[in-house]
């Protein structure tokens, strides 16, 4: 099967990008047209939902490679995965909810267990959905793709990396999920930043603490990180954006490095970065580990922010953490 | 010889169901009755209507078996193994450690399987992908998936019904194995699915009503199928479980276990006796 042009460097073109705070979904949808330009054998898939996951820019391009599926994901997901036996490299888009809850038996039984080349790329991931609501907020995604054989899971943290993120798994062979927001987000990666799977990428190792983060909560884990230098408390920051499979290397040496690692995720502290955290370091290096995330609940209306402060995902939240922690 | 000649076509459905037979009993466990129902139409598929290559199982230009009721396995391993796919020695290891016949089809141990199945409702959805990914291609190769009928209890059978339709796949086969029982007990009591013909009909699809059994009816069913353009089509295969052996046959307790050795000699000798 031709593989059409492969990108070499992640990077090229996509330097104003760098420093622009901008939805990650709304970068999906810029890197997935422009992936559409370059290669042929790239095909879309949508379950009604294509204006919000950003998928609808690739629909307008190319109308003979976008499948509006309705609303289906579980038809949608073995539609997707035909494409993927025909030689083709299927993109599917849904809320994170729908495609990774009602789906989730699609995609192990079909997607994983056959090891097809799909990629799952949700949008609308967490709490920051806002005021749609439990119903629409995705907090369980990533301990529900995670615990798939095969799938590789990220979670970028803004939009130069979610453009790096779709053209490096465009050449990535394999079932790939990838967790994206609705809401804007700072722009927090440098612009020699250079994606790969499975590499994390630590601003700092700290001899204090170290935040473990993914997603949205890089960039809070960052102003969190500030304000404890100013409190005289050297704390790290590391984006985790793969999740799975996870950079071990950079975490132990983080762990060895300080007394406390703090995980910051916009999911349920159960399955998801914490817990991919947890059991790597009890097993193998064991250090105090607490989590910061959604505590076993559902999400509910409000704006972003508020609903950030309710659940205890902000830089305020994570310093409280660290410096509670730091003092026992 | 002749690709059509029915008489050749039932020596090769019984040969699959002898050795299908053998195979379960070897095994001491597997699905016997949905195996043998669908035992007509899935020979015609690959000994005379399906352009395939044994030598070559991922040739292009093949048509495509998906096997959607994967719970059926027995029958697909054995016809792939009598077309060539691999040796007919192998049939003895199914369901056991190591080997590449899994209890379901597994396309990651056993080339000539295109996608693993087991968990119902999913095949049809896969089907229209594949079809959808050969007309990208301009390829002619024609899609063709077999489902039960207590299959057809799974929503997302309908929603990939839809989409067949919506999309006009004229290149994907649905074979709706139509024996009247699952697990629980006849399909019409356990949730009834009638009328079968008139749904199908409503999703928009082309349907082709026959006697499953009846090889030449199975022959043209096909032939018919490939000329109708715009839609997909469906063949409603009305069939017996367990099909070819007396005291399985219409028999619900035979859905999921395997025939014992004094069970497989007294088939063996009923299938090699009535002609």
């Amino acid at each position: 099967m031709a593989m059409g042009e492969i990108v070499k460097d992640t990077r090229e073109g996509q330097q104003s990008i760098v420093g622009k705070s901008m939805a990650t979904r709304d970068a999906y949808g810029e890197a997935l047209l422009e992936l559409g330009k370059k290669r042929d054998n790239i095909v879309v898939l949508d379950a009604d939902l294509s204006g919000s996951t950003k998928t609808g820019k690739f629909a307008k391009a190319f109308p003979d490679r976008f499948y509006n599926i309705g609303i289906a994901e579980q038809d949608m997901i073995g539609t997707a995965s035909g494409l993927a036996l025909s030689g083709k490299i299927p993109f599917a888009s849904t809320f994170a909810v729908f495609e990774t809850g009602r789906a989730w038996e699609q995609i192990r039984q079909t997607v994983c267990y056959s090891n097809l080349n799909v990629k799952l790329i949700a949008s609308h991931g967490g709490i920051t959905v806002g005021e749609d609501g439990a119903s629409h907020q995705s907090t369980e995604d990533i301990a529900l793709m995670r615990v798939l054989p095969n799938m590789t899971v990220i979670v970028p943290s803004d939009g130069y990396e979610t453009t790096q993120v779709i053209n490096v798994i465009a050449n990535f062979y394999g079932p790939v999920y990838v967790r994206l927001g609705r809401a804007k987000v700072p722009a927090v990666m440098p612009a020699e930043y250079e994606f790969k799977i499975g590499k994390a990428y630590p601003f700092h190792i700290g001899r204090d603490a170290n935040i473990v983060a993914m997603g949205i909560m890089v960039s809070i884990a960052i102003e969190a990180a500030k304000i404890l230098k100013d409190a005289g408390i050297d704390a790290g920051v590391i984006n985790m954006s793969t999740v799975k499979p996870l950079d071990t290397e950079t975490l132990l040496n983080a762990a060895r490095s300080c007394r406390l690692i703090v995980t910051a995720e916009e999911h349920s502290i159960i399955g998801g970065l914490g817990s991919a955290v947890s059991e790597f370091l009890s097993e193998n290096f064991p250090v105090q580990v607490r989590r910061i995330g959604i505590k076993d609940s559902f999400g509910c209306s409000g704006k972003p922010e508020e609903l950030l402060k309710l659940y205890g995902l902000t830089a305020d939240d994570i310093v409280e953490t660290v410096k509670e922690e730091l003092k026992k | 010889m002749d690709k059509r000649d029915t008489v050749f076509l039932k020596q090769q459905a019984k040969r699959v169901r002898i050795e299908i037979l053998k195979m379960l009993t070897e095994a001491g466990s597997g699905h016997t009755g949905g195996s043998l129902s669908a035992a007509d139409v899935v020979t015609a598929l690959y000994f005379c209507k399906m352009r395939h290559r044994p030598d070559v199982p991922n040739w292009r230009e093949r048509d495509r078996f998906i096997l959607s009721k994967g719970h059926a396995a027995p029958l697909l391993y054995v016809v792939l193994a009598l077309t060539g796919y691999f040796d007919i020695s192998v049939l003895k290891t199914l369901r056991k450690i190591g080997s590449p016949l899994q209890g379901h089809p597994c396309s990651k141990t056993l080339l000539g399987v295109e996608i693993s199945t087991g968990s119902l409702g999913q095949g049809l959805s896969v089907s229209n992908g594949i079809a959808i990914g050969l007309k990208i291609d301009n390829l002619n190769s024609r899609v063709y998936c077999l489902l039960g009928d207590g299959e057809t209890q799974e929503g997302q059978v309908w929603e990939a019904a839809m989409t067949a339709a919506h999309y006009k796949l004229d290149n994907v086969c649905a074979i709706i194995d139509l024996n009247g029982l699952q697990i629980d007990g006849p399909v019409s009591k356990v949730k009834a699915i009638e009328p079968v013909a008139s749904k199908w009909s409503a999703f928009g699809w082309n349907v082709i009503d026959i006697d499953g059994h009846d090889m030449e009816a199975i022959l043209n069913a096909f032939d018919e199928a490939e000329t109708v353009k715009g839609r997909p089509s469906a063949i409603l295969a009305r069939t017996v479980k367990g099909k070819g052996v007396s005291f399985f046959e219409g028999k619900v307790e035979y859905h999921g276990i395997a025939p014992t050795r004094d069970e497989l000699e007294m088939a063996l000798k009923e299938l090699d006796g009535n002609g």
